[in-house]
């Protein structure tokens, strides 16, 4: 008898690529989907369940569907068009996670818990050392938006691992995901068409690819394969890091450095107008930057990453399309100087320094 | 500290002392004398060659033909647009070993070798690979004394090797330097960052006085602090990486602090705020630093790898490393100033 497995928020891109891809999976009998909306896309042979997450009744579908696979991934950080503000979205983030962890709990069936976290629960601070591992204490935690979210999700998730031990439960922490489709409040940011700074701080970023979250979801939604562990709490982010400034010029566009109070006022301006979710947790990771050690996800999880911090960007910059200083051109007219140049100055040398 | 006054100039009465005496005492007998090594300008020059074979100028044929100017224009375009493309790597400190070796160590590199004419002794005591931890003294009321040790060991260490500072978390609050800090591979004074780059087998540099020796007042010059609770000791056994004393003389003097406005390091959230007979009086001018002339030496390693695995959490063992480690870098810099001529030359 395969399992049956229920997903939260599949009307979201990340959700539903999630429910097309675990269907195929031999060991899965029947998947369920659970949203407040209709998703948009596709969901092929899963059932699709309107129901909310924030009241009991998600509690009858688990009994009734007798699924023993509960996937968490209705924690996220940007608003879905249907559901609004953002206070929306933190009730859903939070109230959901405790309403669907009270069902599980009431749910003798269930074997297996999936929850999608951040990296954001480590905050950023100046104080904190260079790269977090998954012990690593805050410095200084996350004071609102989704990184608090993020901490009161997993510290539920922790109560119900202490009340129901008999239930697997994998917590994956994830750098910022990027991809064709990502709809996380850093994408948005690097779509802008000029990217504010702030002056005087480079952050170093990590991200991880939609590739990778898929399949560091199934491997944590299934059976352990030989020799690994799939529960616990894990770090779960792409090779290398890469400063900001670097991305913007990879991404080919132009960056504005503002003084810290300015940022914080352009970040509301943008906010207001509708355009990205700039909020203080997002300017602090701007600011300070995070970075995490993927240990634990390599060794005890067994999950090799696909994509490496640099690929997953340049993929996200192929599908932005080029930006106002797009790279190639910026190379070509360094190339042009240098043919250009007839007898070489001293001062050139230096220009470059 | 009372057992600065009493350490005598001689190797003599050190053997007293038992624990771990025969490598330390061995070491002190060597060390101060060890030969100095080929001027700075060494490993500069072979190197160049190398350096624009393997990245090849955007326009090829110029860079291949000799002559050094045409070489060094090519490097720099294709620098240049590596830098404009982002086609560069950081690693996860966000050091941006490029950027530093052709940028930040050159403008650096003047300074080192015309105003303070660092001279560097010992530095083949840092190993040619894996993991060390450099101790040093620390002085001079802004940091220049770790930069200054940054380029020493690059320019002067066979192998080229890239020294990687432990900073006070002051450095990462201030925008701009703790962009420049992170880029030229410094990174937060905590044990985490110290093992990960230890265990990565890099030389780590560590000041442990920290602030109470860099803002020591000049009466206290050359007079080392206390060294916080030993912590750089801790993770270097749990490293097993060895630990090389640095003593740096020259540092003391290039900002004679005869002052500490209190009030006013409060008021800035610094630790202190120094007065010196040019500072705050001339403004700006005041903080160009005297000329004085530098001697970095580099002590024998001490090595870590013998003690069984709970040492590093044997408090005794680590004050005693910690004082051995502090008594040689004291004992070097006492050497250093009785055979210094002059504080400028």
């Amino acid at each position: 008898m395969g399992s049956v497995v229920l997903v939260t928020g599949v009307a979201r891109q990340l959700a539903g690529r999630f429910v097309r891809r675990i269907q195929r999976e031999p060991a899965v009998d029947r998947v369920i989907g659970v949203d407040v909306v209709r998703p948009e896309h596709r969901l092929d042979e899963a059932e699709f369940l309107q129901a909310d997450i924030r009241r009991p009744t998600i509690a009858r579908v688990l009994a009734e569907h007798a699924v023993d696979t509960v996937v968490h991934l209705d924690v996220s950080g940007t608003p879905f068009a249907a559901r609004g503000s953002r206070s929306a979205i933190k009730e859903t983030n939070v109230i959901g996670t405790m309403q669907l962890l009270g069902a599980c709990q009431k749910a003798p069936g269930v074997r297996r818990l999936v929850v999608k976290s951040s990296t954001g629960v480590y905050g950023a601070a100046p104080r904190d050392p260079a790269v977090f591992t998954e012990n690593t204490p805050p410095k200084s935690l996350p004071g609102g938006g989704f990184a608090k979210d993020a901490v009161e999700v997993e510290g539920y998730v922790r109560g119900f691992a202490r009340r129901r031990p008999d239930v697997a439960v994998c917590v994956l922490r994830f750098a910022n995901i990027l991809g064709p489709c990502a709809d996380t409040p850093l994408a948005e940011y690097l779509s802008l068409p000029v990217l504010p700074t702030v002056f005087g701080y480079d952050p170093r970023l990590q991200f991880v690819h939609e590739d990778d979250v898929m399949d560091v979801l199934r491997l944590a939604s299934l059976e352990p394969r030989r020799s690994t562990l799939n529960s616990g709490t894990f770090n779960v982010a792409g090779d290398g890091v890469l400063l900001l400034s670097q991305a913007a010029r990879r991404l080919g566009r132009p960056t504005v450095p503002l003084l810290l109070p300015a940022v914080t006022w352009v970040g509301s301006a943008l906010r207001t107008v509708g355009m990205t979710d700039f909020s203080p947790e997002q300017v602090r990771l701007l600011t300070h930057g995070r970075v995490v050690q993927t240990t634990q996800m390599r060794e005890t999880l067994g999950f090799e990453p696909a994509w490496t911090t640099a690929e997953t960007f340049a993929d996200f910059a192929r599908s932005r399309g080029r930006g106002l200083l797009p790279p190639e051109i910026l190379a070509r007219t360094v190339d042009r100087l240098a043919a250009a140049l007839p007898g070489p100055r001293s001062e050139e040398r230096t220009r470059h320094g | 500290m009372a057992d600065a006054k009493v350490i005598p100039f001689g190797d003599e009465p050190r053997s007293r002392r038992g624990r771990g005496g025969r490598a330390r005492a061995a070491g002190h007998r060597t060390a101060p004398l060890a030969p100095v090594p080929g001027q700075p300008h060494g490993p500069e020059h072979p190197a160049a060659p190398e350096a624009t074979g393997d990245r090849r100028g955007p326009a090829g044929p110029v860079g291949t033909a000799a002559r050094p100017w045409e070489q060094r224009l090519a490097q720099g375009l294709s620098f240049l647009r590596r830098r404009v493309t982002g086609d560069y790597e950081v690693d996860e400190f966000g050091y941006d070993e490029e950027l530093t070796e052709e940028v930040l160590l050159s403008l650096l590199r003047p300074v080192y070798e015309k105003y303070f004419r660092v001279e560097v002794r010992g530095v083949e005591n840092i190993p040619e690979s894996g993991g060390v931890l450099v101790v040093a003294n620390h002085s001079g009321t802004l940091p220049l004394d770790g930069l200054m040790l940054q380029v020493a060991v690059h320019d002067n260490h066979p192998a080229g090797r890239h020294l990687r500072l432990l900073a006070a978390d002051l450095v990462f609050m201030l925008p701009v330097v703790n962009e420049l800090a992170r880029k030229a591979g410094h990174t937060l004074a905590c044990s985490e960052d110290a093992q990960r780059l230890l265990e990565r087998g890099e030389v780590v540099g560590v000041m442990p006085e920290g602030f109470k020796g860099i803002g020591k007042p000049f009466s206290e010059r050359y007079k080392l602090q206390r060294f916080g609770r030993g912590g750089f000791v801790s993770t270097a056994l749990r490293a097993g990486a060895p630990i090389v004393p640095c003593s740096i003389v020259g540092a003391e003097e290039i900002y004679p602090m005869i002052g500490n406005a209190r009030t006013v390091a409060r008021l800035l959230g610094t630790p202190y705020f120094p007065v010196t007979p040019t500072f705050p009086w001339l403004g700006p001018l005041g903080m160009v630093p005297l000329p004085t002339k530098w001697i970095i030496q580099f002590g024998e390693p001490i090595p870590t790898d013998g003690y069984p695995l709970e040492a590093a959490e044997d408090p005794m063992l680590m004050f005693n490393l910690t004082d051995q480690v502090r008594e040689t870098i004291q004992h070097t810099l006492y050497k250093l100033l009785v055979q210094r001529r002059s504080v400028f030359f």
